[in-house]
């Protein structure tokens, strides 16, 4: 039951919230995100004791054999509490902005971690469909309703380019329906091994487009810089720090498992692209002047890294994979903050004209230092882990390919500490010079954020036991 | 039968009520009243046929299937009387006459769904043309309206010729017009049935604007009067295609006889999914995307008589509904509003957001988005076409085709939400309003539960 509460708190406050005045979607936003955090720590605490009662099943439409199916496991539970976390902090610091329709805003906002949740926790083909495409339209919405000057042609972009894999996809699930005996969408059967070899061998790349498209693997990335640089910022930050997270998780749940020889056929082709994705968005990323546009490209690449991981068919590779997961989404969400102040002080995105902040700003400097150097995977903070985990296991697939993909490494750390050197060292200007530093709400997120970081990057060890049952089973099936 | 029966009388009763009935107002209201009675009349032969089928003297075979489609047909025409009956005085002074003849229209509709000998197809398919004609031609004051109304009897008439031609030489192959006994499926394919079974084809595709038989569609749908493009584009467009369906299926099965035919009919499902949205995306005026965007959804619906099996029925039965309900609430929309291009609907959502928020809905729904009617009408569709084994291909045509389609119709809601402006509206009174809502429901009900409707086939 907890788990339909995880999808129905979110969904429930949204809806009120379009008819909310004043200040009261700010507060519902604070209410129901702190009570979706309360009860995905419930779960957290039921999965340790009775991980069964999760599960619910409920009759949906039996002509087709679709069952309103959810479930947690590990993986489910570890992109919940990143979901639950990152709506919290992402309500606490825009909680002194404000937004122009804010019932809109706010109530879009929650309707897509409704859908956000309902991605993690379906366990239903067709279900699992709908809230894919669920968790689609709010964010388009609040692109092209909050966002940048051309955020109309850019959002829409981003629509279709999603809509059309989504519906690729939806063949795909067809077709695999069709193939199942007794004709159901629920895990078991489409798990089932009903799938003859050569089918999977196509069917793969269906799927593949689907899930490259959200994350985005290189070459579906097009869409991605536009939309994360016209958005207004706490999208951005769902989009970076969460959405994309669905595109590896649908690959880990629904297309390994699914589809286990297809994904074996493929792999190599997957990691190519991948890597060749975190070279290019590197290098790109180096010569980027726009904030936005850099954190945007480095997004890129560390989806990349993570892309690459999860064909390498070994379970050290998945269970970094996991835990970066939700490591990535917390740095990224860190880092779209700091930019979200900065924007907050200064109106501007380009980082030539910035300069010289760490003087008359040391919080801001300080956090942006930290959360940088996660992002670079400097050892003893949370970045660290995942990637030296998905590095070794790639490494045992191929070395030629961990060696390109190290390259990544490198080039990470130019364009991220390039970044840090020119926004708060150097010469400070006339514009710079009125920066005020992090005011209280601001800081409590920050705080709690190099909290997590540095929490995750000394002891990882809970985190990794809460996903290990996940890589356990997928490494079985594949 | 009851429907057929019901359904003609009333259009004789409409007739006569506008000789009794001054009051423009109240003839609307007695049209909305008869409709109810013709709907219950068809629900209430269910306790009638039982489990099974009736047959009416070898000629109309009234089933499960046909009562659940002529209850969708006529609901959809009363939530056209309920939304747009009002507009029905503006087109001309003629308005009791009007609601006759959709009701004659209806009854032919009913006779589609229900016909059992070839003879009966013939007439059901002259019963929906012939009242069409005049409505195209209502508004007598605009030239358009004339222009739309003599086209559409031309190209009908002739396409009329190929179908009693196609019937014809079906009669000459197998010596009945008895559906049940043609017999084709059965044994060597008979050359002679074949030219039938394929000019019959042809004609059908004609009266559901299938490419390349579509050209009178968008002439004809934006010269008409709006409110009977509104009825034209939906219940009507049903009609035909649940006559391709029950003959196509019911009569033209068979181990080799379905080659035949099967491939010809993908490719014009093909051709007119490709050509419907591709010209659909290039249209400024939102009544002609509309009319390229019928021709496209007529593409889908197409999928459903191209693949044989249970779950392309219960996609036409779905597909028709999502479909007619979601393009009567546009149309009834865009008849409140001055302006018909794109830009008319600039910033709707400021000046009218229920009128906003309802039409989004619609149109999600006719680009298939999840949790509104249309994504399980495309679902269906696409599961029947897929499970046909060798036509993948136009099942991923199709879905290419679904996201173009996605591009135009979302383009109605950025002008309406993203875009500023004030679109200018007729007055717009609190009964509107809550139809719009109801209407609205009904499309999110079915998609979320599409077995509401299946569980009665």
């Amino acid at each position: 039951m907890l788990t339909v509460l995880l999808i129905l708190i979110p969904l429930v406050a949204g809806l009120i919230t379009f008819g909310l005045k004043g200040s009261g979607p700010k507060a519902l936003g604070l209410i129901a995100s702190l009570a979706s955090l309360a009860v995905t720590l419930g779960a957290l605490f039921q999965f340790r004791t009775a991980p069964a009662s999760l599960q619910f099943s409920a009759s949906w439409i039996p002509q087709l054999g679709a069952q309103f199916s959810v479930g947690l496991d590990g993986m489910g539970l570890m992109l919940c509490l990143l979901t639950a976390i990152s709506f919290l902090l992402i309500f606490i610091v825009i909680f002194n902005r404000d937004y122009e329709r804010a019932n809109s805003f706010y109530g879009l906002m929650l309707l897509s971690q409704a859908g956000l949740v309902g991605v993690f926790t379906a366990y239903d083909a067709l279900l699992f469909y709908v809230f894919w495409e669920l968790a689609l339209i709010p964010v388009y919405f609040l692109c092209s309703l909050w966002g940048g000057e051309k955020r109309i042609p850019v959002t829409f972009k981003f629509f279709v380019y999603t809509f059309a894999g989504s519906l690729l996809m939806l063949i795909g699930l067809i077709y695999i329906y069709l193939q199942t005996p007794e004709h159901s969408f629920s895990y078991a059967s489409f798990t089932g091994g009903n799938v003859a070899p050569q089918d999977q061998s196509w069917l793969f790349w269906l799927f593949f487009v689907a899930f490259a498209i959200k994350m985005p693997v290189f070459p579906f990335h097009t869409w991605q810089p536009d939309t994360y640089e016209q958005s207004p910022t706490p999208v951005t930050m769902v989009l970076s720090g969460i959405m994309v997270k669905m595109g590896l998780f649908g690959v880990i749940r629904w297309l390994l498992p699914v589809l286990p020889k297809g994904a074996y056929m493929w792999s190599d082709v997957a990691i190519v692209l991948s890597i060749i994705g975190i070279i290019y968005a590197s290098c790109i990323a180096i010569v980027q002047s726009d904030i936005k546009r850099l954190i945007a490209y480095s997004s890129i690449a560390h989806i990349g890294l993570m892309s690459a991981a999860i064909f390498t068919n070994n379970e050290q590779s998945l269970q970094g994979l996991m835990v970066q997961m939700f490591n990535h989404g917390i740095n990224i969400i860190g880092l779209w903050i700091i930019v979200e102040i900065i924007q907050n002080r200064l109106k501007i995105k380009n980082l030539n004209e910035m300069g010289g902040i760490a003087q008359y700003a040391p919080g801001i400097a300080i956090f942006f230092v930290t959360i940088s150097f996660a992002n670079v995977a400097l050892p003893l903070t949370n970045g660290f882990v995942g990637e030296f985990l998905m590095f070794s296991g790639l490494f045992q697939y191929n070395v030629w390919f961990m060696a390109v993909a190290g390259l990544g490494v490198i080039l990470g750390a130019v364009y991220t500490l390039n970044m840090v050197q020119k926004v708060i060292f150097g010469q400070s200007n006339a514009l710079t010079e009125t920066t005020t530093d992090l005011k209280g709400n601001e800081l409590l997120v920050l705080s709690i954020i190099v909290v997590i970081i540095l929490a995750l990057g000394v002891y990882p060890k809970p985190m990794l036991e809460l996903v290990s049952s996940t890589t356990e089973l997928v490494n079985k099936v594949y | 039968m009851n429907a057929l029966i019901s359904t003609a009388l009333s259009g004789v009763v409409m007739m006569f009520a506008g000789l009794f009935v001054t009051n423009k107002q109240r003839i609307k209201y007695i049209a909305i009243f008869v409709l109810l009675v013709c709907l219950a009349a068809n629900l209430a032969e269910l306790s009638t046929i039982g489990a099974g089928e009736r047959t009416f003297y070898g000629m109309i075979t009234v089933s499960h299937f046909s009562i659940l489609f002529n209850a969708i047909a006529l609901s959809a025409t009363l939530i056209l009387f309920m939304l747009s009956g009002s507009a029905f005085e503006n087109v001309g002074e003629h308005v009791s006459d009007y609601f006759a003849l959709i009701f004659f229209i209806l009854s032919g509709i009913t006779l589609a769904s229900t016909f059992s000998s070839l003879l009966m197809l013939f007439l059901a398919i002259e019963i929906i043309s012939i009242p069409q004609y005049i409505l195209a031609g209502a508004d007598k004051k605009t030239p358009k309206s004339s222009e739309a109304s003599l086209k559409y009897f031309l190209m009908g008439s002739f396409s009329t010729g190929i179908l009693l031609m196609g019937i014809t030489l079906i009669y000459g192959a197998t010596g009945t017009f008895n559906v049940a006994d043609l017999g084709l499926g059965a044994g060597k394919v008979n050359t002679l049935a074949l030219c039938g079974i394929i000019l019959l084809a042809f004609a059908l595709s004609f009266k559901v604007s299938a490419v390349p038989f579509h050209f009178w569609t968008p002439d004809v749908y934006d010269g008409s009067p709006t409110v009977f493009t509104s009825f034209m584009a939906t219940v009507v467009k049903a009609g035909g295609f649940i006559a391709f369906i029950r003959i196509f299926h019911g009569a033209f099965i068979g181990e080799r006889i379905t080659a035949d035919w099967q491939l010809l009919l993908a490719i014009i499902t093909a051709a007119t999914l490709i050509i419907g949205n591709f010209t659909a995306v290039f249209q400024q005026s939102v009544k002609r995307m509309l009319a390229y965007s019928s021709i496209a959804q007529a593409g889908f619906m197409l999928m459903a008589v191209v693949s044989i099996n249970t779950h392309a029925t219960q996609g036409i039965i779905l597909y028709a509904a999502a479909y007619s309900i979601a393009t009567i609430g546009i149309f009834a929309v865009m008849i409140k509003l001055k302006d018909y291009t794109f830009d008319g609907f600039n910033g709707l959502a400021r000046t009218q957001p229920v009128l906003a928020v309802t039409t989004a809905i619609f149109v999600c729904s006719l680009a298939g988005i999840p949790l509104t009617a249309g994504f399980f009408a495309k679902y269906f569709v696409l599961t029947a076409v897929v499970e046909q084994g060798n036509l993948l291909w136009l099942a991923i045509v199709g879905v290419i085709c679904a996201a173009i389609s996605a591009y135009y119709y979302f383009r109605v809601i950025i002008a309406m939400y993203f875009k500023q402006g004030e679109a200018e509206t007729a007055p717009i009174s609190g009964g509107f309003k809550t139809m719009l809502i109801i209407t609205a429901a009904i499309v999110i009900l079915l998609g979320v539960f599409p077995g509401l409707l299946l569980q009665f086939i």
